[in-house]
């Protein structure tokens, strides 16, 4: 990590950085001092601090509740692997592989935690704990008793994930910076999604088959998983018209069917529909407003 | 899937005319639409009045707005399109049927990210760019699945990269419903190649990403085309990057 690099990027956005910075050297001074001693790992956290610093009030609100929206939907899934990976004896994974996975994702679900946290500093909202949570939903889904439906939530969760960054990627327009952080992150969602899509094709081992992309169901439906809890994830994902443009045989590519041109956009998921959807892995008291 | 021979066979007709040497007659056509709006700069067409110029004069990317942008995006959509549809309209013997099925898929979404965009640009779309993929063995499913891998992370590290230089909320959000798929791609592909790898964030680290902080690649333009350069023959100019 390059920290010239990086003011320069802001400079380009934000002219003022050096001036920002300026008045407040002290804040400046501590951060290099505090660099040569802390690991490479604990940089963002830093970083996060010392723009804090930097910017102080000025970060714009609505910035700030989409990272801390973003912040409780990373929580939620961090638990959700961290549990199944720690706490949870009678979830059998069924080689080695899958676990790596898990533990590959569980990770990166960390990692944007502490990203987000670090970023927001003192305006970060409070831990959500794993006691906050009910990942089973009242005993619905036996998430950490039975493989299947513990990779068939998990794709619900990535799924969401990635329509949840998307809905927001406007409002973070006015940070170009912190947009560019938030996409990264949702493309890393994308990926795990594929992955968790794969892992339940294998588990199916030939009963049922599920893309790496979001396609029609079986009946021509928006919501592909095969599990009709799941529909609220998936609604809206059939849209085949962008930007007032027919995908399906566009230009006279008749190959291009109603399947095809589903697949190949992502749908984005407004912020009260994601909402209810985090909701019903939150307890009573703990839910999101 | 029952059109996609007739598919295979429009689409190859169109690589035959990207091949095809830019005449006078499609140069009037660029300079028209370059009254249009598209800045066509000085050098590209003092070169075209010179008898003989091997491939066209290029295109121009002017970042100065968002058809910029939005010409980048279908750029790299070109290339990935014109790759996938010689992919899947003769894939490796080596692949499987399953595999041979995806291709198939993943060609119609690059073919239909093209077309989108060509439509969305209308008069402003740059003209078709002309591959080189003299470098890939279309036989092999090493070499095929190898380069697959790199163009949907150089696009998803570009779609990253871009998406701050977007100044229309609808631009950003048809953007973010484009890499998501890229990056799909690029997961299964990955996890072909080594399962497991499906978002090796080390492995990434040339194209910007960082595993620490659990975040994908994205790189500026500049740099992608860089990279992407490899697999064009046609010339792109980038100004008010």
């Amino acid at each position: 990590m390059n920290i010239v690099n990086i003011l320069e990027e802001i400079e380009k956005v934000d002219g003022e950085i050096y001036e920002r910075l300026n008045p407040r050297r002290a804040a400046m001074k501590s951060f290099f001092n505090i660099g040569k001693k802390i690991s490479l790992a604990a940089m963002p956290l830093a970083l996060g601090s010392m723009f804090q610093k930097a910017y102080g009030q000025t970060t714009p609100t609505a910035v700030i509740e989409v990272l801390n929206f973003a912040l409780a939907l990373e929580y939620l899934e961090f638990h959700y692997y961290n549990h199944a990976l720690l706490a949870a004896p009678n979830l059998v994974f069924p080689n080695a592989a899958s676990k790596a996975a898990i533990t590959t994702i569980r990770d990166h679900e960390a990692a944007h935690v502490n990203l987000l946290k670090g970023a927001l500093g003192a305006s970060a909202r409070a831990e959500i704990t794993y006691a906050m949570t009910d990942f089973t939903v009242n005993g619905a889904f036996p998430v950490y008793d039975d493989y299947a439906t513990f990779l068939a939530v998990a794709q619900g969760f990535e799924d969401t994930g990635v329509r949840a960054y998307k809905g927001q990627a406007g409002n973070l327009m006015v940070s170009p910076g912190v947009l560019q952080t938030a996409l990264q992150i949702h493309s890393v969602e994308a990926r795990h999604a594929a992955h968790i899509r794969q892992m339940r094709t294998t588990q199916a081992a030939g009963a049922a088959t599920y893309k790496p992309w979001v396609s029609l169901g079986a009946s021509g439906q928006a919501n592909d998983s095969g599990v009709a809890a799941l529909d609220a994830v998936y609604a809206g994902e059939d849209l085949t018209l962008q930007a007032n443009i027919n995908i399906v045989g566009i230009n006279g590519k008749t190959g291009i069917d109603k399947k095809a041109a589903v697949e190949c956009f992502d749908e984005a998921l407004d912020k009260a529909s994601v909402v209810a959807i985090a909701n019903l892995f939150l307890k009573t008291g703990n839910k999101l407003s | 899937m029952k059109n996609n021979e007739l598919e295979t066979q429009n689409e190859l007709q169109d690589e035959s005319l990207f091949k095809a040497r830019l005449g006078r007659r499609s140069f009037l056509q660029f300079a028209g639409a370059g009254a249009a709006g598209i800045a066509l700069v000085a050098a590209g067409c003092r070169k075209d009045r010179i008898m003989d110029v091997p491939s066209g004069s290029g295109v121009t990317l002017d970042f100065k707005d968002d058809f910029g942008v939005l010409n980048y995006a279908y750029a790299l959509e070109q290339l990935e399109a014109a790759f996938y549809i010689l992919v899947a309209s003769n894939p490796p013997s080596a692949f499987s049927a399953a595999e041979k099925a995806y291709f198939q898929d993943i060609q119609f979404h690059e073919i239909a990210h093209r077309e989108f965009f060509k439509n969305a640009l209308g008069s402003a779309a740059i003209a078709n760019l002309e591959v080189d993929f003299s470098s890939i063995t279309f036989s092999d499913r090493t070499s095929v699945l190898t380069t697959a891998k790199a163009f949907e992370d150089l696009g998803v590290a570009a779609y990253n990269g871009a998406g701050g230089r977007i100044k229309t909320p609808a631009y950003l959000l048809l953007a973010g419903k484009i890499v998501s798929v890229e990056a799909r791609h690029a997961a299964y592909i990955r996890d072909l190649i080594s399962n497991g790898t499906f978002a090796d964030l080390n492995d990434l680290a040339a194209l910007g990403s960082n595993n620490a902080n659990g975040l994908d690649g994205a790189l500026t333009p500049d740099k992608v085309l860089g990279i992407a350069g490899k697999y064009v023959k046609t010339k792109i100019n980038v100004i008010n990057l």
